[in-house]
């Protein structure tokens, strides 16, 4: 038998770790334009628009990531689309982080102070250049703490990828955890490594956040 | 390539399915309410600086607020057994529920204790309350009250977060999911009505918290204040009678 020691068990992990912030960091990317693209969509004042985030922002908001990601694993090759464990984890995480990330950045948006917009209005800016130089600038201020908070959740999401197969940090877990018959050790070190990628995400959110505070 | 769907065998398996979403709706009762019970209890400590205590607590949210929840999970079901803790795959699903949704809590509430006006503190101690009467008669809900909104959310976001209790073979809504697509094999019909009931699911308890916070938190607001207000016309009407 092969001796698998506890260096072993976390250098594997670690290895495996680079998949989790491979994913998350194409699922955030992604997430920032869909979420972007549900924001105008929110705040256009239009009604088709507008009606069509809100079903989107509700429908990934009130049900679980988990059946999120069955849908698209087993439903999107229904519709003749192979997919792999690495295309439905990666449309599922977009599309979850897309959602979020719209309805933390419209609260942000009406955050500015509506005097902006109306003093925009006084001065004959269209739509898109009030939105352009009045608005965003200010909207983007108060949304980066609450963004880099939430980029702590698509790290945690990505675990959920385990379960269809996609090989990161935590599926790693589960696997070593089989193989050693040490699953006190293995999942203390995966969660531990999970810390490890969110704790710093978390306190630069609070920082962030307490800096902005004081600067208002 | 049109796919032809077929809900009859949600409909041949409806047993199964019902008895996924009474175990969700267990999870979320016991988790709802033992989370926030658990995340006043550390919130309270945090922000009296209980000594040792305030440390504990303040670490356990840290970790728990940054790791996921299907590593807790995995950590109470297949990690504990080896330190000697044998747990029920129901149990384990509890357990790590509550531990999950007392962490965020007790920051949600926290903050809300940290927004009641330091006067509040002030007037209940000159009237003789020791800290934690106080905590508890004159703080808390007021606390609450400001933080019911997003306490609701965690909630709603904790019960979701449930559907990955089916990984430990806890017979919740999404075991019912995986059970009905393995006999049936339509996948998709199984996973969308899953979906369509826990989209059910939030929407109602988004809503009986709303009731809930508006009985057990506005209404006794509203009801001090019309009280008081009564008092000062009872206590006007004796001047001018």
């Amino acid at each position: 038998m092969v001796e698998f020691g506890t260096l072993d068990i976390l250098r594997n992990l670690i290895d495996a770790a680079l998949w989790t912030v491979v994913l998350s960091v194409i699922a955030f990317a992604g997430g920032a334009l869909v979420g972007l693209v549900a924001l105008f969509a929110l705040v256009s004042g239009r009604r088709l628009p507008v009606m069509l985030a809100r079903g989107y922002v509700e429908a990934f908001q009130g049900t679980p990531l988990l059946m999120q990601l069955f849908l698209i694993f087993f439903g999107l090759p229904l519709a003749g689309i192979e997919v792999s464990a690495w295309t439905a984890a990666i449309v599922s995480l977009v599309l979850f982080t897309g959602a979020f990330l719209a309805e933390i950045w419209r609260g942000c948006v009406e955050a500015v102070p509506k005097g902006q917009s109306e003093a925009a209005q006084a001065l004959a800016m269209s739509y898109v250049e009030r939105m352009r130089w009045v608005i965003l600038p200010q909207a983007m201020r108060i949304a980066v703490p609450p963004t880099v908070g939430f980029s702590v959740q698509v790290v945690k999401g990505t675990a959920l990828t385990s379960i269809i197969g996609f090989v990161e940090l935590a599926k790693a877990g589960t696997m070593i955890a089989n193989a050693t018959f040490e699953p006190f050790t293995v999942y203390g070190f995966v969660a531990l490594i999970y810390f490890a990628l969110c704790y710093p995400l978390s306190f630069a959110a609070r920082r962030l956040e307490r800096r902005l505070h004081v600067a208002r | 390539m049109a796919y032809q769907f077929d809900f009859t065998p949600i409909l041949t398996y409806s047993d199964v399915l019902l008895r996924g979403v009474v175990l969700t709706v267990e999870l979320i009762l016991v988790g709802g309410i033992f989370g926030v019970l658990l995340g006043i209890l550390c919130a309270w400590a945090r922000s009296e600086r209980i000594p040792v205590a305030a440390g504990i607590v303040a670490a356990y949210v840290e970790l728990i607020r940054n790791t996921p929840f299907i590593v807790q999970l995995f950590f109470i079901f297949f990690g504990l057994p080896a330190a000697g803790v044998r747990l029920g795959e129901v149990e384990a699903a509890m357990i790590a529920m509550v531990v999950n949704l007392g962490a965020y809590s007790a920051e949600i509430i926290r903050a809300g204790i940290q927004a009641v006006p330091k006067g509040q503190w002030e007037a209940a101690a000159s009237l003789g309350m020791t800290r934690a009467e106080c905590f508890r008669h004159v703080v808390l809900v007021p606390a609450l009250r400001k933080i019911w909104p997003a306490l609701s959310s965690q909630i709603v976001i904790v019960m979701l977060g449930s559907s990955v209790c089916s990984q430990i073979a806890a017979e919740e809504l999404s075991f019912a999911a995986n059970f009905i697509q393995s006999r049936s094999f339509r996948a998709f019909e199984a996973y969308l009505a899953a979906t369509a009931i826990y989209l059910g699911l939030a929407i109602l308890t988004r809503m009986i918290l709303r009731r809930l916070g508006d009985r057990l938190l506005y209404r006794a607001a509203r009801h001090a204040a019309l009280s008081a207000g009564r008092a000062v016309a009872v206590g006007g009407g004796a001047v001018h009678g």
